[in-house]
């Protein structure tokens, strides 16, 4: 009896330690449709002891409620911000897929607009006056004006001075697609680069990349949670 | 009443090829303000399916590398392997009927395949190939 008792406390102690250090454990990173709990509480991965989530948060925003970049207004929002441009969508999105803004610095597309007659290789020129109107959209919405949990979390990967061309050249990018075999990617005729984010992320035109959107041509749909080993990440539908 | 209402009907349906033909005539005009035409339909096609090497890459690039052979298909962007609806407007009415977007297509595709831009000629022939399809 006693010695059930025991265990019965060990047990109940096991699980109160497990739920304080649920902030470090609590990665929403992979539902853009779920409210994020926590906007900050992700950011870094590590734990701050002796802070329950909510104390956390308002210790944290409390440092940084007047950083014009993050907005508080907006915490809850998933994903990135969808394009609501249409001549973005039409200018941009008739050779690729049309990149949310939200998905780099202002300072990458500041670089990427400038060159658009050697456009990654293609030439896109535009007339002045409508390449400027796109720039302008790009800058007002780019990852370091919006406070959309992806676009915090590219942010957050970046060093100050790095300027990417690529949202794809994003550590926090690299990071979430490391695990891909070539075989899913490149030599998948039907996705053939990462740049392609809506072969796979079949609501990427909305902003969201969530885990459970994501559907793999010839592979089948991500199932990280569930596999643990490389390789059997995937159950074919 | 009804002769009033199909009169309405038809001018509505006529609308894209209104478009198209004003859209093609305006340019056709400014084509020959610079000196050039009569526009050939047949030379159109030739430099359509004209083969131009990249003085970079090597690669061999011609506007069916994209477009397809079959204008009345759909094309592919060579390199982000996006969907490029049908060029042939008796397919895709809403082919060649703004003159803002056919500038700045031939400003990019002539830069892109022929590795400079389109004479007034070219362009002219260009359009007369495409109008036909």
């Amino acid at each position: 009896m006693k010695h059930k008792l025991l265990l019965t406390s060990a047990a109940i102690l096991a699980m109160a330690m497990l739920g304080t250090s649920g902030i470090a454990f609590s990665d929403d990173d992979d539902d853009d449709r779920r409210r994020s709990s926590s906007r900050y509480g992700d950011r870094s991965g590590y734990s701050h002891p002796g802070l329950t989530g909510k104390q956390y948060d308002s210790a944290y925003s409390r440092d940084r409620q007047y950083d014009p970049a993050y907005p508080r207004s907006s915490q809850k929002a998933p994903g990135v911000a969808p394009v609501n441009n249409p001549q973005y969508l039409e200018e941009c999105g008739s050779c690729h897929f049309p990149y949310q803004p939200g998905l780099l610095p202002a300072r990458s597309w500041a670089k990427v607009m400038e060159h658009l007659d050697n456009h990654f290789g293609e030439n896109a020129e535009l007339p002045a006056e409508d390449g400027n109107m796109l720039l302008d959209y790009l800058l007002k919405n780019s990852a370091d004006n919006s406070s959309y949990k992806r676009s915090v979390k590219i942010m957050n990967s970046l060093h100050p001075s790095d300027a990417p061309l690529r949202v794809s050249e994003t550590p926090y990018f690299l990071k979430k697609h490391d695990e891909l075999t070539p075989n899913m990617v490149k030599n998948n005729p039907k996705v053939g680069s990462l740049s392609n984010c809506s072969a796979c992320h079949t609501e990427a035109a909305r902003g969201s990349f969530s885990e459970s959107g994501i559907l793999i041509p010839n592979f089948g749909a991500w199932e990280e949670n569930e596999k643990e080993e490389r390789g059997e990440k995937y159950r074919r539908r | 009443m009804n002769i009033k209402l199909t009169g309405i009907a038809a001018l509505l349906l006529a609308l894209p090829f209104y478009a198209q033909a004003s859209a093609v005539s305006e340019l056709e005009a400014k084509y020959q303000s610079q000196g050039a035409g009569p526009f050939s339909a047949a030379a159109g096609e030739a430099l359509w399916t004209k083969e131009f090497v990249d003085a970079k890459s090597g690669d061999k690039r011609s506007c069916p590398t994209c477009h397809t052979a079959d204008l009345a298909k759909e094309g592919k962007h060579a390199r982000t392997g996006k969907v490029i609806k049908p060029m042939a407007p008796s397919i895709n009415p809403q082919r060649l009927t703004e003159v803002k977007k056919i500038k700045k297509w031939f400003v990019r595709n002539c830069k892109w395949t022929l590795g400079r831009e389109c004479t007034a000629q070219e362009k002219g022939d260009l359009l007369a190939f495409l109008k036909s399809l």
